[in-house]
């Protein structure tokens, strides 16, 4: 398929849209397919991407991410910055003002009350918010006047922009959910099927796990958008049929998230009947190495620091491992056009890429090799090395994914190539992420000696994401399994880079310091990065303004979407 | 069927032979079983005639068509497709038949003593409709997570997979044929041989063997039938899921989830499992129906 | 058979409330979790604070009281008050959803009739040409119609319903022109309202797909059974006795030996009924018809245990249910079948 020319042709498309504009509603209906389907429109009370993304048709944040990765203003005229006098000069507070005029769908209009409301509301005692995370160190929002709030943090917060920005945290009417705080949140079923918002549909009739209804909002703030009149938001399925509905038997106008075999996905774009949309965010496919000791034997103690591992703690077979995958192969193989080898666990936006590591792009089996023989670790009668009787025979565990297992497959055999023998398990993924501390297979227990997954951070700030893998975040008995650095990678050096970041304001700073984390995890190799994963969408040939965007909801300007005439 | 009974010790030998010419004349049961045959012979002795290795990935050869050198074509990642066919057919024959006889021992036990004891009937029916209602998939996470780590470390870890799920399979899948046979056997109960047998004071043992299971044969021969291909799909199903087998142990139900995806494109790819799916299962078939009219004296004299 | 039928019906109740039990206890003991499918990027221990909220900071006992109250108690009066308007339910805390937030027996009913128009008209379908397919088969053994009626119906059984809906897909909604009057979709609408002709068409064309995969799966195993037991039956002695008796053939083989043959058959039916309501799991998928298979799965995938325990224990009584029928049909079927 050529991407290029795809993406040329929707510009295109997209570019001669306004010429075309029309009124509200005058472009019919618009069919949505997604394969996971939404089970509430509350993203305070689901955070499942599934979730997001259909509430972002009807709620909206202040100011949201573009297909770019800049923060464009939504529901106010200009985002604040230290430059324009609405971030403090000690980062410790943000002022926003809300556009003139807006209105709720009903009729009534957005105050700052609104967005005082949101926070409280994801920040009530009991409620478990799926969010509050966004509203970290946020002491008070303070309302200024009817459309001016100022967000207090209780330190000083360089990178601001986590509350009321982005899908996860959008405004929520006060009146509507007032009843709703706290342990009283799952009481408001209708409040949770249909919000009311801002965005440009409202909800007629909410299925959940099932199909949603939308209408034109009428109160939306222009006046000639959306172009349609209504929607209906199908979910279930799988990915191979979604893509099928929308490529192949033209039933629906956009397919979401289609993880399918590229050659699957080429076969089913010729069909003719749509186009294959693809962006690229932070998500990496990446293998963690385990730091520690898994054998059962070792009871309580198994897979915490106490015992190191017997042969992963060695630099040199981590690196061999890393040296003997062909990652442009996987990614031709799993990912085609919308996937690209990456040596960094930390691939964008563009300020933070690494290109210390670029070396990996290229397999070298027999570098590899020499490594490892130079290490001592010989070849035993099997072909399998050892080293004062450790043998390298590993576990390597996922999730149960059709791409997943041909990598699996496939690095187990180069992995046999340098002398090291791999047994497979994949799990299922409800198993796999949960967090059961009684199941033995979570990923954060890591009972295997590698693992794979992919993982990537919300909205464009690395700050969060790199604090994974400073000590005090590896999961152990004592946090009940919970935490995110997998390896169990602890390095002094490593957690005082963490502690720097939070302090620090200027940009290029932080950028240097996230490029030191990141090369310092891929040179010890304690994470191998395998594949930089973008999002694949699809949507037909008669859908315009559709623009992909891997920062925000795939919704984000579902206003401007309308129907082309062929 | 009364008349087995009064077959002697030394008379059983030529009974046997009876069967036999009576199972050679059904022209259906003497092909499916040289079918069956074929097939295990085929997934036994296949790895010694047909050498590729099945996890061998030729990434230059994927997603070839069949030829010379790959006579079933290749998979997504350049693996003979043969090959794999080979080693799958050993793990879904051996699950499928191994998991069917214990769906069916469990199944015939329970139905026959629910229907031939009235005492039994109320608590092991009750214990019936238990497992029918037991979700399957918790039930399976469960059975995993407790058993898989020490069935492994006693059998092995292949083989301590196999035992996990063929009894995973069979416990699950008993109660059809438990309730089907304890109907069959509530009504025959009640026939008059029944009542002569007793009368003459057969035990409750002889009067099983020899008078209420002849006579519940053919149904517990369409669940073993269709108890295989029940148990070849469910594997694949919970090898997908990642509670069987690990992902690169092909399995004839793994290989057609897998290539459903590129029906289009290479649809040769589900043809061969799934023929060898059905033709294991019409086999199978055939060969009951056989074995069912041998064993029914009344057809074998005609 | 008064008696026996009431005496069931009792013990149905601590049968209930003990598969209940088991039911709970597996749930809980499965590894899982509520919070499993929210992005990474959720610290955990927003995901701890997500899953105190559920209630699962307390005891499995606590929870399973709670259960069993809101089920057995809230939620049949909440039925009566809804049905009746008479004040009985007060606003008692009724089966909430995990992934929903909103009460489980809603979602049921609102899944119930796309299940019952799909699954059941498929069982139905599959019935309705599985008796007569079974009784010819047997009449005529080894017949051309018997051979044909076996092939397709062992091929119908073994290869999975996951292949044949996709196939059916390609080749009715891919390779079939959008226009041509042989198109047919491939995903169901489960908003469509029958209101007139012309929606009617729209619904019955997309069940067409959905109803065959099943029904051919359905078919190929009641036949089987219908077949099996009709063999037995026609080589008894009474059947020969009826023949000498000078009975018609048709009164031999419709009344005698069919009424003697539907015991296996029964069985299989009221088996096969409660699985009408727990939804065909892949055959929904596929289709995307969304009926209460692809609730229990998605619920049992997000480790949602209220739904699922909901579900299953539904599921339950309609077991226990429809295997009283078949105990009681056996006795009219067979009026020496006691069981006093």
């Amino acid at each position: 398929m050529n991407l290029k020319a795809t993406l040329l042709g929707a510009a295109a498309a997209f570019a001669m849209a306004p010429m075309a504009m029309a009124e509200r509603g005058s472009d019919g209906h618009v069919n949505i397919i997604y394969w996971q389907a939404p089970s509430l429109m509350n993203p305070y009370l689901s955070g499942g991407t599934k979730d997001l993304e259909a509430a972002s048709l009807v709620i909206e944040p202040l100011a949201r991410y573009d297909e770019t990765g800049a923060i464009v203003p939504w529901l106010v005229d200009t985002v604040p910055t230290v430059e324009n006098g609405g971030v403090a000069e000690d980062l410790t507070s943000i002022t926003w003002t809300l556009s003139e005029g807006l209105l709720w769908s009903d009729g009534t209009p957005v105050t700052s009350a609104d967005v005082r409301f949101s926070w409280e509301y994801c920040t009530a005692e009991g409620g478990g918010c799926a969010q509050s995370e966004k509203y970290n160190d946020v002491t008070d929002v303070e309302i200024v006047d009817d459309r001016t709030v100022i967000v207090h943090f209780g330190i000083s917060k360089p990178f601001p922009y986590g509350p009321f920005v982005g899908a996860q945290s959008p405004i929520i009417q006060a009146s509507q959910f007032a009843d709703c705080l706290g342990a009283a949140a799952p009481s408001c079923t209708d409040a949770n099927f249909s919000p009311i918002g801002t965005g440009p549909f409202t909800v007629t009739d909410f299925r959940p796990n099932d199909v949603i209804s939308l209408e034109a909002n009428q109160n939306y703030r222009d006046a000639n958008l959306p172009a349609f009149s209504s929607v209906t938001f199908k979910g279930g399925g799988d990915a191979t049929a979604a893509g099928r509905a929308v490529l192949e038997t033209g039933e629906f106008d956009y397919a979401w998230n289609l993880q399918l075999a590229p050659d699957v996905l080429a076969n089913m774009q010729s069909a003719g009947q749509g186009q294959i949309v693809s962006g690229f965010g932070t998500l990496v496919e990446r293998i963690m190495v385990n730091m520690t000791d898994v054998n059962p034997d070792l009871g309580e103690e198994r897979g915490t620091a106490a015992h190191p591992h017997p042969f992963l703690t060695d630099r040199d077979v981590r690196q061999a491992l890393s040296m003997a995958i062909d990652r442009a192969l996987l990614t031709e193989i799993g990912y085609g056009d919308a996937g690209r080898p990456s040596c960094n666990v930390l691939p964008a936006p563009a300020i933070y890429a690494s290109t210390a590591n670029d070396g990996c792009l290229v397999q070298d089996i027999a570098g590899a090799n020499a490594l490892l023989d130079a290490a001592g670790w010989e070849r035993g009668s099997d072909g399998v090395r050892e080293r004062d009787g450790v043998r390298l025979s590993m576990l390597y565990q996922t999730s149960t994914n059709a791409v997943r297992q041909d990598f699996q497959a496939l690095i187990k055999q180069w992995w046999s190539e340098i002398g090291v023998e791999t047994e497979l398990r994949n799990l299922d993924a409800s198993v796999f992420f949960g967090g059961d501390p009684a199941s033995p297979d979570t990923f954060q227990k890591f009972f295997a000696d590698v693992e794979m997954y992919a993982n990537n951070f919300d909205g464009t700030d690395p700050e969060s994401y790199m604090a994974n893998w400073a000590c005090e975040q590896a999961p152990r008995p004592e946090t009940q399994w919970q935490g995110n650095n997998m390896p169990r990678f602890c390095s002094e050096e490593y957690d005082a880079l963490v502690a720097e970041m939070s302090t620090t304001g200027d940009i290029n700073e932080r950028a240097r310091l996230a490029k030191a984390m990141n090369d310092m995890l891929m040179q010890e190799y304690v994470i191998i990065p395998l594949v930089d994963r973008g999002r694949v969408s699809a949507h037909s040939n008669t859908l315009g303004g559709v623009i992909l965007n891997t920062w925000d909801s795939e919704l984000w300007n579902a206003a401007d979407w309308h129907r082309l005439s062929n | 069927m009364t008349d087995i009974t009064e077959i002697q010790e030394n008379a059983s030998r030529s009974q046997w032979w009876d069967v036999w010419d009576q199972f050679k004349s059904h022209r259906g049961a003497l092909i499916g079983a040289g079918f069956f045959l074929i097939i295990v012979f085929g997934v036994t002795f296949g790895p010694w005639l047909w050498t590729i290795d099945p996890t061998y990935i030729d990434i230059r050869a994927r997603n070839q068509g069949p030829s010379f050198a790959h006579p079933f074509g290749t998979d997504q990642l350049g693996r003979d497709t043969l090959a794999r066919m080979i080693k799958g057919g050993q793990t879904s024959m051996s699950v499928g038949l191994v998991a069917m006889a214990l769906a069916l021992f469990l199944g015939t036990f329970i139905g026959v003593v629910a229907g031939f004891f009235k005492k039994l009937d109320g608590p092991l029916m009750r214990l019936t409709d238990l497992f029918l209602a037991l979700p399957l998939l918790p039930l399976l996470l469960v059975m995993v997570m407790l058993f898989r780590d020490t069935l492994s470390s006693i059998f092995g870890p292949e083989m301590g997979i196999f035992v996990l799920m063929v009894t995973a399979i069979g416990i699950t899948s008993w109660m059809p044929t438990a309730r089907i046979v304890r109907g069959d056997v509530l009504a025959i109960k009640e026939r008059e041989f029944v009542l002569a047998a007793r009368s003459i004071g057969t035990s409750n043992q002889k009067m099983i063997m020899r008078h209420i299971l002849p006579n519940v044969l053919s149904p517990i021969m369409v669940s073993a039938t269709l108890g295989i291909a029940n148990a070849i799909i469910t594997e694949s199903a919970l090898s997908f899921l990642g509670l069987g087998f690990p992902p690169d142990f092909p399995t004839w139900g793994r290989l057609l989830f897998d290539s459903v995806d590129y029906l289009q494109q290479y649809p040769e790819r589900v043809m061969w499992p799934g023929l060898a799916i059905s033709f294991t299962v019409l086999a199978v078939n055939y060969v009951g129906d056989g074995l069912r009219d041998a064993l029914d004296p009344r057809i074998r004299g005609r | 058979m008064l008696n026996f039928t009431i005496r069931r019906l009792l013990l149905a109740i601590p049968t209930l409330l003990f598969i209940s039990l088991i039911i709970f206890l597996l749930l809980t003991l499965a590894p899982g979790d509520p919070t499993a499918n929210l992005p990474l990027s959720i610290p955990p221990e927003v995901k701890q604070q997500i899953r105190e909220s559920l209630g699962l900071g307390q005891a499995w006992y606590i929870r399973f009281v709670l259960w069993v109250k809101a089920f057995y108690i809230t939620e049949p009066l909440y039925l009566i008050e809804s049905l009746t308007g008479w004040d009985v339910y007060g606003d008692q805390q009724r089966v909430l959803s995990w992934q929903f937030r909103s009460p489980v027996m809603d979602i049921v009913t609102q899944r119930l009739p796309q299940t019952l128009w799909v699954v059941g008209l498929a069982y139905l379908v599959g019935a309705l040409i599985a008796v007569p397919i079974g009784i010819i088969s047997a009449y005529r053994q080894y017949s051309m119609f018997d051979q044909i009626g076996t092939f397709v119906s062992m091929i119908g059984f073994s290869v999975p319903t996951f292949f044949t809906g996709v196939l059916l897909i390609v080749i009715f909604s891919v390779w079939m022109p959008l226009d041509s009057f042989f198109w047919l979709p491939s995903i169901y609408d489960t908003t469509l309202e029958v209101t007139n002709w012309e929606t009617f068409v729209k619904q019955v064309r997309q069940m067409i797909l959905p109803v065959t995969v099943l029904a051919l799966f359905n078919a190929a195993q009641i036949s089987r059974f219908m077949r099996a037991s009709m063999l037995d039956n026609l080589n008894q002695d009474y059947v020969r006795t009826a023949r000498a008796k000078g009975l018609s053939e048709k009164t031999v083989v419709f009344v005698h030996v069919l009424r003697n043959s539907m015991i296996p058959v029964v069985t299989v039916i009221a088996l096969g009924v409660p699985q009408v309501f727990g939804g065909a799991i892949i055959t929904e998928q596929v289709f995307k018809v969304n009926g209460l298979g692809q609730l229990l799965i998605t619920a049992i995938q997000a480790s949602d245990i209220p739904t699922v325990q909901t579900l299953t224990v539904i599921f339950a009584a309609l077991i226990i249910f429809f295997n009283l029928i078949a105990d009681i049909l056996y006795g009219v079927l067979d009026p020496r079948i006691r069981y006093d």
